[in-house]
């Protein structure tokens, strides 16, 4: 979507973004800003994940692994008293990327559902993991009682504060997933989607190309985990469960599969229909559920895709 | 040209207005009426769907016997209670804790059954300065290193209940033990309390994932295997019943005596039926003590639920008449929180213990019976009250508790 | 000695449950391509019908009976109404319609049977204790072991030995061409759905009187069940057979041995909370390592191109 529709949509975006803590303050309504909070965090997550399975096909049913190795580096540090982000968030980082770069190297060798599969058991492993670790809480989850620290230069425990900088961090990686879709690395995602072969005909390495965007997304989803771990000061294994890569997927898919905006708008509706029915009825799940249904049936390219349509 | 323009500039306007409007409205959905400090709100944080929803709809039964008691009215206030279902999930009763201080703003918040919630819900608890009241779990590092001056226990510490039962197992010359408890904060406070007492050899341990796994064929062949003297179980709420029935369909029953705490109660009996008869246990609270308050309690309880409470219950109807008294104490003023605290380390309120005192670390000091599962005259299953085990017992963790007053 | 035969017995009896539910997974998915995160959900629902049929009729057999029924007729009416219209869009699309109809299915069982869940008390004559060549067992586990073999014999009978065997056959191996050939295509999906939710309902049904039936059972077995057709081989009934069987002994014997094994370095809380982790993760690098190395699974349907 290059029109200047979508720039529009853009800065409408961002402005109403801007000013949830405003409304919040003005308004005395706390919980937005927890709310809030959480979209822009997953968001993240969402636009790591639309990069490899909307533009590179690549349906990974283990992504909220990285939100759990990035959020377990922060609250494990944080346990043995280290809680400088300056040391958590890279260490965070390049963790993601390691895994990334040795489960990529294994998974990309599958396609299809089997990729599905093998993602899946990568996330399985790890969330096992967690829930081994007695002295790390296991499954009870571990408090976090200090947020990072960023030197003195910042205050996360400010809620304002953190919540810039969360949307900071989303506006980079919107910025960073467009630029990238539409590079030639990117073309070269995008066309191993459509035919590989013909990628690969053309004499272009796409192996390597896929690894280095599933790198790339499993970094951004680590940052994510980061941050939700300082949001919500607690870690579990509950973070990494396949039901919610499960639940990363459907934010995809109902924003706009493969494009820029999508995963944020699909994280946004996602969890703003979930508070909003939720506060309706007890059982909103199946109107909810139902709405999945519907859309899978009809679906003709998400929320985003919608919008695009009122230029017709 | 001009015409697309003007199009795209309308589009983005409406779609701009549309966005503000939709947040707006979200917002609005969000909202928490006005409120001047007019009623006493107070947030309920329980297990109210899953196997074991039972014990949560004790422990609300229990909170709201008091409240009828005390007219739902405390200190001239009329009390507003909101309940959140933790689906004894800690991370959800997380959400609810932070969602009742957030968006209810609450005076106090109650209930926690299970440790492991309390342990991840606590800090929100603390940092907003919002009294905790504990009906139940009493987790060992709450009454150690995590101590508060925002959170008292209503109930007791993990450890002694089970310290208790190490006591009476020493009493019957029992010789060697296996332990089987869930793999979670209370599970391993409990195996580490039996431990604590009993002096004799502990032959086996076995720790079950909680709260998923109901099948205990693995865990019961090893202790057939092992042949101890006597077994030591701690499985709360829908997981005892199935223990039980295990316990028997392995044919241990007639072989190997059984001990729990909190898994024969008046919650599960009605699940294990007779097969409990003549199980041994113990507790802080039993059906037939002898004081006033608990005499009430448990008549106007069966009154009107025509069922007998359990412990549960009992823990959350002192929950309520604790808070209460903090209420009183400041005529209503509910700014007054130093003087709120102060009115409850005093513990100077009808509770069904009887004998009710507050050690360093905001935990009951009282005493602990063996308790034995009977039927009533009327045929009822209930529990009945063998011998004082400790009196005024007090917790081991206050030491590393550095509050002082 | 004898409780490592008790153990392997466990972990054989845990496999045929994830028999019973991997079987009609792997069919759905080698012969209509579908990706069914909603197979649970008919694990679920199968033991909600068991313990309601077996109350109201006070019997279990009598209960069972019903329940498979209902979940057969439940299976039919899903694959007519959602399932149906999914099979030509991708995969992405399946992961959405039965991940909404896990979140339908689950608060569904919620209003109709109450949040608390149900039990499935057993009749006294599963009750019992057997022995087994001086092995004490419990009844009820033998009569699972018992069905599961049954099950699987039949559809041995069923696969290899009928004209729908043969139909299926041919389906998992290639869908085209059987639709070419002018076999009523619809008919024989809405079959496998349906004997493929059958299988879950008995599956769930068996697992109740041992597990407590309520809302989002499904969810953790289910994911074993993906991993056991995996191992097997995606559209090959046998391959799912071995395969449960594998990972049911492993994650059984896993469970109790690796405790024990750890507890030499770990204290026991920890050596219990680290085995069962542990014995899990085993069975996922098995499935991964399967994938890398032979992605058709180790017993694949024949003539299979993926």
């Amino acid at each position: 979507m290059t029109s200047r529709l979508s720039l529009a949509l853009v800065i409408g975006l961002l402005a109403a973004l801007c000013a949830v803590p405003l409304i919040a303050k003005v308004f005395g309504f706390a919980f937005l800003m927890t709310l809030f909070t959480r979209i822009v965090i997953l968001a993240i997550a969402a636009v790591s994940l639309n990069f490899i399975l909307g533009y590179g096909g690549m349906i990974s049913l283990g992504h909220a692994v990285y939100i759990g190795i990035g959020g377990y580096t922060v609250g494990i540090l944080a346990y043995h008293g280290i809680h400088s982000a300056f040391v958590q968030w890279p260490l965070a980082l390049l963790l993601c990327a390691l895994f990334a770069f040795i489960t990529g190297l294994l998974s990309l060798r599958t396609r299809g559902v089997y990729f599905l599969m093998i993602t899946l058991a990568f996330a399985q492993m790890i969330y096992f993991l967690t829930v081994g670790l007695e002295k790390y809480g296991g499954d009870d989850g571990l408090t976090i009682h200090q947020r990072s620290t960023v030197g003195g230069l910042l205050n996360l425990s400010d809620k304002e504060t953190f919540y810039y900088v969360c949307l900071a961090c989303l506006v980079l990686c919107v910025i960073l997933a467009w630029r990238m879709s539409l590079s030639h690395f990117g073309m070269v995602v995008r066309g191993s989607r459509s035919n590989d072969r013909r990628m690969q005909a053309l004499g272009l390495p796409t192996y390597w190309y896929r690894l280095v965007a599933f790198v790339v997304a499993g970094v951004m989803c680590g940052l994510a985990g980061v941050l939700l771990a300082n949001h919500t000061d607690f870690i579990s294994p509950e973070m990494l469960s396949w039901t919610r890569s499960g639940d990363l997927i459907i934010m995809v898919v109902v924003g706009g599969v493969g494009t820029v905006l999508g995963p944020v708008i699909g994280t946004t509706a996602y969890l703003v229909l979930e508070q909003a029915m939720s506060g309706i009825s007890e059982h909103w799940q199946i109107g909810f559920g139902l709405l999945l249904v519907l859309m899978s049936i009809f679906r003709r390219g998400g929320i985003a895709a919608l919008l695009s349509g009122l230029r017709r | 040209m001009e015409d697309r323009r003007k199009y795209l500039k309308h589009t983005a306007a409406v779609i701009g207005t549309r966005a503000a409007a939709v947040l707006l409205a979200a917002a609005a959905v969000f909202s928490t009426s006005a409120m001047a400090q007019q009623k006493v709100r107070i947030g309920f944080v329980n297990t109210f769907s899953g196997p074991n929803a039972s014990i949560g709809i004790d422990e609300r039964d229990g909170f709201e016997i008091a409240l009828d008691h005390l007219g739902r009215k405390m200190g001239g206030l009329e009390v507003e209670m909101f309940y959140e279902d933790d689906q004894q999930k800690p991370e959800v009763g997380k959400q609810g804790t932070e969602k009742l201080i957030q968006s209810q703003k609450v005076n106090f918040l109650t209930g926690y059954n299970w440790s492991n919630v309390l342990l991840a819900s606590l800090k929100p608890a603390v940092d907003s300065q919002t009294f905790l009241i504990s009906g139940n779990a009493g987790p060992s590092q709450i009454a150690g290193e995590l101590c508060s001056p925002y959170f008292f226990s209503a109930s007791w510490q993990n450890d002694q209940t089970p310290m208790a039962l190490g006591e009476v197992l020493n009493r019957k010359a029992v010789k060697s033990l296996y332990i089987v408890s869930p793999n979670y904060a209370a599970g391993k406070d409990m195996a580490e309390g039996v431990k604590r007492t009993f002096k004799g050899q502990v032959v086996g341990e076995e720790y079950t994932r909680w709260p998923g796994q109901l099948d205990f064929s693995a865990e019961l062949s090893k202790v057939r295997a092992a042949k101890p003297e006597a077994v030591f179980v701690f499985y709360p709420g829908a997981a005892g019943a199935q223990f039980f029935q295990q316990y028997n369909q392995a044919g241990l029953k007639g072989q190997i005596p059984l001990y729990s705490v909190y898994t024969t109660d008046a919650t599960t009996l009605g699940q294990i039926k007779e097969l409990a008869l003549g199980t041994l246990s113990t507790q802080s609270w039993v059906q037939d003590l002898d004081n006033p308050v608990s005499k009430r309690f448990v008549s106007d309880f069966r009154k009107k639920h025509k069922r007998y409470p359990s412990y549960y219950s009992a823990q959350h109807y002192d929950a309520a008449m604790l808070i209460n008294s903090a209420v009183v104490a400041v005529k209503g003023d509910l700014s007054k929180k130093d003087a709120m605290r102060d009115a409850m380390r005093k513990a100077d309120f009808p509770n069904t213990r009887g004998t009710f005192k507050f050690n360093s670390n905001h935990f009951p000091v009282q005493n602990f019976y063996l308790q034995e599962v009977v039927k009533d005259t009327e045929g009822n299953l209930t529990m009945k009250t063998v011998e004082t085990v400790f009196t005024g017992h007090k917790d081991l963790f206050s030491g590393k508790c550095s509050m002082t007053w | 000695m004898r409780l490592f035969v008790e153990q392997c017995l466990n972990g054989i009896q845990f496999g045929l449950l994830l028999f019973l539910l991997a079987a009609g997974l792997t069919l759905v998915f080698g012969i209509m391509d579908l990706v069914n995160l909603a197979h649970g959900s008919l694990y679920m629902v199968g033991a909600y019908f068991a313990a309601t049929f077996a109350r109201r009729f006070d019997s279990f057999v009598l209960g069972l009976l019903l329940a498979l029924v209902a979940a057969l007729l439940l299976g039919i009416v899903l694959e007519l109404l959602v399932v149906r219209r999914l099979y030509p869009r991708d995969h992405l699309d399946h992961v959405l319609a039965t991940f909404g109809l896990i979140l339908f299915f689950n608060e569904g069982a919620r209003l109709v049977w109450g949040v608390a869940g149900l039990t499935l008390p057993l009749p006294p004559f599963l009750s019992s204790v057997v022995d087994l060549f001086g092995v004490p067992y419990p009844a009820y586990r033998l009569a699972i072991i018992t069905v599961g073999l049954l099950v699987a014999v039949f559809l041995y009978v069923l696969v290899q030995h009928t004209r729908v065997g043969m139909l299926i056959r041919a389906g998992a191996a290639n869908r085209e061409m059987v639709g070419a050939l002018g076999v009523n295509i619809k008919l024989l999906y809405t079959i496998i759905f349906g004997v493929g939710a059958c299988l879950a309902g008995l599956a769930g049904i068996m697992a109740a009187p041992i597990l407590t039936v309520q809302v989002g059972m499904g969810e953790s077995i289910l994911i074993l069940a993906f991993v056991v057709i995996v191992i097997g081989g995606i559209g090959s009934v046998r391959g799912a057979f071995i395969a449960a069987l594998i990972v049911g002994v492993i994650d059984t014997v896993g469970r109790a041995y690796l405790a024990d094994g750890l507890r030499l370095i770990l204290n026991a809380a920890a050596a219990s909370t680290a085995a069962p982790a542990l014995s899990s993760m085993l069975i996922y690098l098995m499935m991964a390592a399967v994938l890398v190395v032979r992605p058709e699974g180790l017993f694949p349907a024949p003539g299979v191109r993926r």
